[in-house]
């Protein structure tokens, strides 16, 4: 149990208002388009029309000669300085500016720098490129045939293969499927999707020629890994980089990895002097920055006849576009893939996913999602609703004889994790009550039999988040701990920073209130600093729900560690033994003697006016925070949904979201969360699909194909907790920011299958548009 | 390069001028003109409205206008929201009400709310999302700033503000 403290304090569980919001509603936020510096000039990138192409020529002449054009730069001048591919953060490297060939639509061809971002938007128009094309690969299936064209020739391996990772017990896995009495098959394709914060990616690069500090405002959600790149691949020294992550504008994984326009931005004010700005519209946001899932998968599940699982095979296809960019932890070619077996108990599983190159952009990154468990999620939900079609089960049913039981935590999965802690059955009970299930199931009957289309859809996910221990994570060797430093003023205010950077997740609240519930100071008079590479410890950044499960475990052992020096100056103060003291946040007590105690704020104090003898002056404190496990947070999410049989529009009815995160820091901030990543998810679920035509032409590159809802699509959504701390995190907490977005898609699609189950539907891919809707219906002889 | 055009507008209750090319778009002279970053970019199809502004008396996207297009006009932006210090009935509801994470939405959510408000100062539910559906959130899912919107409808009932 988390000792509440007084609202005055604002420890955790208080639905605090947020700190950061003063500046926003008055439009005082400092993104990266607002950075201006003096003596400024743009870039523009110039991009390739063609998916795959060979670059016979390229002529910056014309484009030299408009007033105020600074530089073209081209793929073969960053040859020259050894800078035109530089590493991705997943064992394989990414071409900066193209060199010998293009290998998407949308790739970075040449950088022109003018003293007007029109004026270089115009001339990026007059760069004159001379491409021969060449045939184009565009189906993953396709990849590995014979007559495949290999796509790049710069690696040594004359395959489009990149990788082959398998996880689990392949004999006892088939051994078990062939034997079984229920088996359920399904082939689902996680489309490709895109983050689209509503900032797109940008950076202001300023480097100083007088003292060669390098100083780049970008929108990173980890600055420190960043430098570190930048120092590696640019071959500056380390300290004189500083990486100011400034306000971001939404991240959602989109700005984890390093861009060519970042490099090519740092190269231009290094050859200029000179700050340069570089921003991406929308259209080459989605067109050439980190894409997710694109992921072909099967799943197998075998089953007893009374519904028990037995097994699970899962094959997977997984498509990386031109360079496997893919952000995720260096071990984990597939992410954290393997928690495929979801919430439930099962004796024996066999996973293995097959990546692939095409001509697409590159990525396969961790859209709200700690590496691949959305996809993971989803299919095994998909699965376990098709299994219960097999058995002419209730999917409640299914789930609940399946559920790994509260008992058996810590659970050892059989593709590998240990689940730290759970209770699923109480969160779908909770879920089914709040929905009314067993009504909802009644009403769906009496609709049946007037020709009416209505489904129910659940979805009992389980997550993985806050990577990760040393042991096993690491990002280019960079382990994936982080971190939190705290100061404490003499008047016992305080300041804290981290290795992480919010992207509207609402740090500057939320940590705030880790330090007041451990120490007591009340969290409006603790300020929270991220982003800043000078000043704030090193970490990893902020994706994959990691923040509250590693930088929040942080700042509470930093916290304690404070603790422990005031208690000794308390004890000093006091003129008794430490032992003899009580802590209740915001004082130390004489035990005993309630009335005879210091408060935190005449500690600090003394830390610094009047400290015991031989005891350091100062109150301090830094945690580099290596979690011993990750965190599992889990939950049931119900949707209800409306078929109209004339349009095929779903219209969703209702969503009941119960989430377990454990112990919550703000309660407020929580549900935002979730709000959000509902959303998300039904924006996948139903509108939203980045694909391509046959030669390469990505369809859903601007706002007007790749759809997000708006507020007349979004309904209610209803939600509600449970809480199962984890055990091993210093204060019971999980993350939660991709909860929602992990665990809903399934529950929109289970909801429409089953509003078409009594058809002989099992499955519809997503984005489940009116017109596919509309087509089964026709299909099965419901609409004329 | 056309030559450029002087540009007068009253922006906040200030009187601004400045000679501009006749192609630049509102969104860059209210931005990079007149230094008033909170109006924000976030799209090129004019889908997501971070860029609303009040143009005389209506909302706009100010990223599908040319800045000499408004020459002559009143131009309100989230900068100009604050009155003696004290945040509007919208900025507050929206703080009040958790009706925005990154903030990057924020301003022009404001701006289309207030322009709702004008028109019908008790919208319903239904009301509100049909006001604000020209402005993209990709982070609340909405919920939130319908209450905030709320928030503010009922607060500048009680007080008669703006
Ligand atoms: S910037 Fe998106 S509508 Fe104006
Ligand atoms: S708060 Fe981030 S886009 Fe609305």
């Amino acid at each position: 149990m988390i000792h509440k403290t007084s609202p005055e304090i604002g420890g955790m569980g208080h639905s605090i208002k947020r700190k950061e919001d003063l500046r926003f509603v008055q439009g005082k936020g400092n993104y990266v388009d607002d950075v201006h510096l003096p003596g400024m000039v743009y870039g523009h990138i110039v991009r390739s029309p063609y998916a795959h192409a060979r670059i016979k020529k390229i002529n910056i002449e014309p484009a030299m000669k408009v007033p105020g054009v600074l530089a073209v730069i081209t793929g073969e001048d960053l040859a020259k300085a050894g800078l035109s591919w530089m590493p991705t953060l997943f064992h394989d490297k990414q071409m900066v500016l193209a060199t010998g060939k293009v290998l998407f639509q949308a790739q970075e061809v040449a950088f022109v720098i003018a003293e007007d971002r029109y004026v270089a938007a115009d001339a990026a128009e007059l760069v004159e490129v001379d491409y021969e094309p060449l045939p184009v690969l565009v189906d993953p299936h396709h990849a590995l045939d014979p007559d495949a064209p290999i796509l790049r020739e710069d690696r040594e391996e004359k395959t489009n293969h990149i990788f082959h990772w398998e996880v689990g017990d392949q004999k006892a896995t088939e051994k078990a499927i062939k034997g079984a009495a229920a088996k359920a098959e399904v082939h689902a394709f996680f489309q490709r999707c895109h983050p689209s914060p509503l900032e797109t990616c940008g950076c202001v690069a300023d480097f100083n020629r007088a003292t060669g500090k390098l100083t780049v405002y970008l929108t990173s959600q980890a600055p420190h890994a960043h430098r570190t790149v930048f120092a590696l691949v640019g071959g500056l020294p380390e300290q004189n980089i500083r990486i100011i992550s400034p306000d971001i504008g939404g991240g959602f994984g989109n700005k984890v990895p390093v861009y060519p326009g970042y490099v090519c931005t740092v190269v231009a004010s290094l050859q200029l002097g000179r700050p340069v700005k570089w921003i991406e519209t929308r259209s080459e946001n989605l067109q050439s920055t980190g894409f997710a899932r694109d992921y072909h998968m099967t799943a197998e599940l075998a089953a007893d006849k009374n519904g028990k699982i037995q097994a699970l095979r899962v094959k997977t296809l997984a498509d990386h576009g031109a360079f496997n960019a893919a952000a995720q932890p260096s071990k984990f070619p597939a992410g954290l893939f393997s928690i495929c077996t979801g919430s439930y108990e099962m004796p024996t599983a066999f996973c293995e996913v097959d990546g692939v190159y095409t001509n697409k952009a590159p990525g396969g990154i961790a859209y709200r999602c700690s590496f691949r468990v959305t996809e993971a999620a989803y299919l095994i939900e998909r699965a376990m609703d098709v299994l219960a079609g097999e058995l002419k089960m209730d999917p409640a049913e299914l789930r609940r004889r399946n559920f790994i039981p509260a008992d058996k935590f810590p659970y050892q999965s059989p593709l590998g994790w240990s689940y730290d802690s759970g209770n699923y059955e109480a969160a779908m009970k909770l879920a089914l009550d709040k929905i009314g299930y067993a009504e909802l199931r009644k009403e769906q009957e009496e609709k049946r039999k007037k020709g009416e289309l209505m489904g129910i859809g659940i979805s009992s996910f389980t997550e993985i988040v806050g990577a990760g221990p040393s042991h096993t994570f690491d990002i280019l060797g960079i382990k994936m701990f982080d971190s939190c430093e705290i100061r404490i003023h003499p008047t016992g205010k305080a300041i804290a920073r981290m290795g992480t950077k919010s992207q509207g997740q609402g740090h500057e609240t939320t940590y705030a209130q880790i330090v007041a519930q451990e120490l007591g100071i009340p969290a409006s008079d603790v300020a929270i600093e991220e982003g800043d590479t000078d000043t704030a410890p090193y970490g990893l950044g902020t994706y994959a729900s990691r923040s509250t499960p590693t930088s929040g475990a942080a700042t509470a052992i930093a916290a304690r560690k404070i603790r422990d020096k005031a208690r000794k100056i308390a004890a000093f103060l006091l003129e008794v033994s430490e032992e003899d003291l009580v802590w209740e946040p915001g004082k130390f007590s004489v035990k005993g003697a309630p009335g005879k105690s210091k408060t935190i704020q005449e500690i600090a104090f003394a830390a610094y006016t009047n400290f015991p003898p031989g005891l350091e002056a100062g109150l301090e404190a830094v945690d580099y925070y290596d979690p011993p496990n990750l965190t599992f947070p889990f939950g049931t999410y119900i949707c209800v949904v409306d078929i109209d049989k004339g349009t095929g529009e779903v219209k969703v009815r209702r969503f009941v979201a119960v989430d377990d995160c454990g112990n919550i820091i703000n309660p407020m901030i929580v549900d935002g969360q979730i709000h959000g990543g509902l959303t998300e998810g039904l924006a996948i679920a139903f509108m939203q699909e980045i694909s391509y035509d046959e030669i390469g032409n990505v369809q859903g590159g601007n706002f007007m194909d790749y759809l997000i809802p708006t507020a007349v699509e979004t309904p209610n959504w209803e939600t509600d907790k449970t809480c199962t701390p984890s055990p091993h995190h210093p204060f019971g907490a999980k993350g939660v920011g991709e909860s929602p977005n992990v665990g809903s898609p399934a529950a929109f699609v289970n909801a429409v299958v089953d509003a078409l189950s009594h058809l002989g539907v099992k499955h519809i891919d997503m984005p489940i548009a009116p017109w596919k809707v509309w087509n089964i219906l026709k299909e099965k002889g419901v609409v004329g | 390069m056309a030559a450029k055009q002087k540009v007068r507008v009253k922006i906040n209750g200030q009187e601004r001028e400045a000679e501009v090319e006749p192609r630049l778009l509102l969104v860059h002279f209210i931005r990079e003109v007149l230094s008033l970053t909170g109006t924000h970019i976030g799209c090129d199809t004019s889908h997501c409205g971070a860029c609303t502004v009040m143009l005389d008396g209506k909302t706009v996207k100010s990223c599908t206008m040319f800045a000499v297009q408004a020459d002559g006009c009143e131009i309100l932006t989230i900068e100009g929201l604050i009155q003696d210090g004290k945040l509007h009935p919208l900025q507050e509801g929206f703080k009040e009400e958790h009706g925005l994470q990154c903030g990057y939405c924020t301003p022009g959510m404001i701006l289309s709310s207030l322009a709702l408000l004008k028109r019908n100062p008790n919208p319903s539910e239904d009301e509100i999302r049909h006001g604000i559906s020209g402005n993209l959130c990709r982070c609340t899912g909405y919920q939130n700033i319908v209450k905030a919107v709320q928030y503010a409808a009922a607060k500048m009932a009680q007080g008669g503000q703006r």
